[in-house]
């Protein structure tokens, strides 16, 4: 689909351009021209939802961080600094801070819709396993975004959250030193995490050309999931899908804004404005929403399984939740793509769909009584979904017929 | 070229691993010290060692001080905690350890520990739980009055640093 050039350069000066660096014809080709199923719906404007979501973080952190200090004494004044001196500067951080709820309210969608429409399976594997990526590495740069307000939250996240290396048998408290550059979180971790939330998002932005790159060699799946067959199935990007996606970015924008205008420290928690203090842990410590289900499966390994001791267990289940993610492609089997066309994937996606919910709420709870059992049923059923449901549903089902093309889903069989 | 294809190897291949290995080694000594960096420096270092003045704290009393960065629980405990403790059977301890093991000779009454939960990291709060001793709120793990893990996902008891009595009222932590 990618091969076809559609570029014929207007100008002398073009095609001085396109013989030395073919920046106009790569532009038309991927930008603009790219053949794009006609039939995607509104949850496929995610992505470019996405991208926007990234350069809204970029931009207010760049300039965030020209105001903001990077030192345990001064971290947590020069975040209210900004709040109140700062020209704009109660917008701008409230816009950075919220930006990560919103985004990460993108992403899940992203893959939730990529994992109704089988959008992970041949030949997008690779294009699925990319995406993970970037999930990870967007959780981490939050993560680490989270503690340079240096709260109470702050502190005690970076507390747990690196403790989890000390479950590492042997050199776990060597690496646990390693991270913190200290025997407890303190100046040179914060100094160490605000180089790093500086950095990693240009790591992400790259990993995000590579997610698109690999978008661009089978091209886009589709609410069907049938392969495009003729030039009948799709329409150019722009204008149909540039104006599709600025559309659903402008109802993004609604939620978001009213969020930044409206209730800006709704999505945070109220512990994080008291200064951070090594003496006195919060009563209870509740990672931003976003980390709340992987949270929930962390914690839900309280028992000891034969040599492996429960803290170890949490970690282990916790990087297994992500492994479990980054094979899917070839836990389900299934040759027919979309959940449309699955009767039984339909019910247990939606199974999954509520118990991550579950897990989501579970992780806000205190660990105890009903709530540790129910964790540890919602974490079960991850799992299960991954490694028994749909293995089995791929060899079981009895998919529905499908449309013999993209074109006849849409117009019907008699005008395809 | 026909000859060479007979010899297994030949000068050139022994010299491109040799200058391989080489440049490997080179490289990761260029790199330890750019991950080096990141271990803790001489000034949190420097203070790896303090002297407590234990003659303030009264008999059930509680306080905690800073070493290295970390809190530290230091507990002047009643002869009913001391008895509570000892009378506990060895088979009921998840991470067994005897009371003696955890305080020092004629200072029993002295529980000396790095006030971190052991699962991962908070700090517990003191006379609470479901054994009169700790009690961490972020994961639910119960110490018992001796500090060590009786309930909950702690894999360890609360850890003792290392420590010494100087005389009977003064303690050097580290």
């Amino acid at each position: 689909m990618s091969e076809h050039s559609t570029y014929v350069p207007g100008s002398a000066a073009e095609k001085w351009l396109d013989e030395r660096l073919p920046v106009a014809r790569f532009a038309k080709e991927h930008l603009m021209d790219f053949p794009t199923p006609k039939n995607l719906n509104y949850w496929w404007t995610f992505g470019a939802i996405l991208v926007m979501c990234l350069g809204v973080q970029i931009v207010t952190g760049i300039i965030l961080a020209m105001h903001y200090t990077p030192n345990v004494a001064m971290a947590f004044d020069s975040v209210e600094h900004i709040r109140r001196n700062v020209n704009g500067g109660r917008i701008i951080q409230a816009t950075h801070a919220v930006g990560a709820s919103m985004f990460f309210a993108a992403l899940y969608i992203h893959i939730f819709r990529g994992m109704f429409y089988g959008s992970y399976k041949a030949p997008r594997e690779i294009l699925w396993i990319l995406g993970v990526i970037i999930f990870i590495l967007t959780m981490a740069t939050a993560f680490m975004g989270y503690v340079l307000p240096w709260g109470q939250m702050s502190f005690w996240g970076a507390t747990v959250i690196t403790n989890i290396f000390s479950a590492i048998p042997i050199v776990g408290e060597s690496v646990l030193q390693l991270l913190r550059g200290g025997f407890a979180v303190g100046n040179p971790t914060l100094n160490r995490f605000f180089s790093l939330h500086y950095l990693l998002p240009f790591v992400i932005a790259a990993v995000v050309a590579l997610h698109i790159w690999a978008l661009h060699v089978p091209g886009n799946n589709n609410p069907t999931g049938v392969d495009v067959k003729s030039s009948r199935d799709t329409l150019p990007f722009h204008p149909y899908y540039t104006m599709k996606d600025l559309y659903g970015m402008v109802l993004f924008m609604i939620p978001f804004a009213w969020f930044i205008f409206f209730a800006p420290d709704i999505l945070g928690h109220p512990d994080n404005y008291i200064q951070a203090n090594s003496q006195v842990t919060p009563a209870h410590i509740v990672p931003e929403w976003y980390l709340l289900p992987f949270y929930t499966i962390l914690r839900a390994i309280d028992f000891n399984v034969l040599f492996i001791n429960s803290q170890l267990g949490g970690v282990i289940a916790m990087g297994l939740s992500m492994v479990a993610l980054l094979v899917v492609p070839w836990l389900d089997t299934g040759r027919v793509r979309s959940g449309l066309f699955r009767p039984m994937f339909k019910w247990f996606y939606l199974l999954f769909v509520i118990n991550f919910i579950g897990l989501t709420y579970l992780g806000a709870q205190p660990a105890e009584g009903i709530y540790t059992l129910l964790a540890k049923v919602c974490t079960a059923y991850y799992f299960i979904h991954f490694f028994v449901v749909l293995p089995v549903l791929s060899r079981i089902e009895k998919p529905l017929p499908l449309p013999t093309s993209i074109s006849e889903s849409v117009l019907g069989k008699a005008h395809a | 070229m026909a000859t060479q294809a007979q010899h297994s190897t030949t000068r050139r291949d022994f010299l491109f691993v040799a200058t391989g290995a080489v440049g490997a080694v080179g490289a990761a000594a260029v790199v330890w010290p750019l991950i080096n960096q990141l271990n803790p420096d001489a000034s949190t270092l420097a203070l790896a060692s303090i002297e407590f003045d234990l003659s303030a704290i009264e008999e059930g009393q509680s306080v905690t001080i800073t070493w290295r960065g970390l809190p530290v629980f230091v507990r002047h405990r009643t002869p009913a905690e001391i008895e509570e403790a000892k009378a506990v059977p060895l088979s009921d301890l998840k991470d067994p350890q005897t009371d003696e093991e955890r305080t020092k000779e004629g200072h029993e009454q002295w529980l000396i520990m790095v006030a971190n939960c052991t699962h991962l990291g908070c700090v517990p709060t003191g006379e609470s739980g479901d054994f009169d001793g700790w009690f961490c709120p972020c994961h639910g793990s119960h110490y018992d009055t001796a500090g060590r893990i009786r309930q909950g996902p702690a894999p360890k008891n609360l850890v003792v640093p290392p420590y010494e009595f100087i005389s009977d009222t003064l303690v050097q932590i580290g």
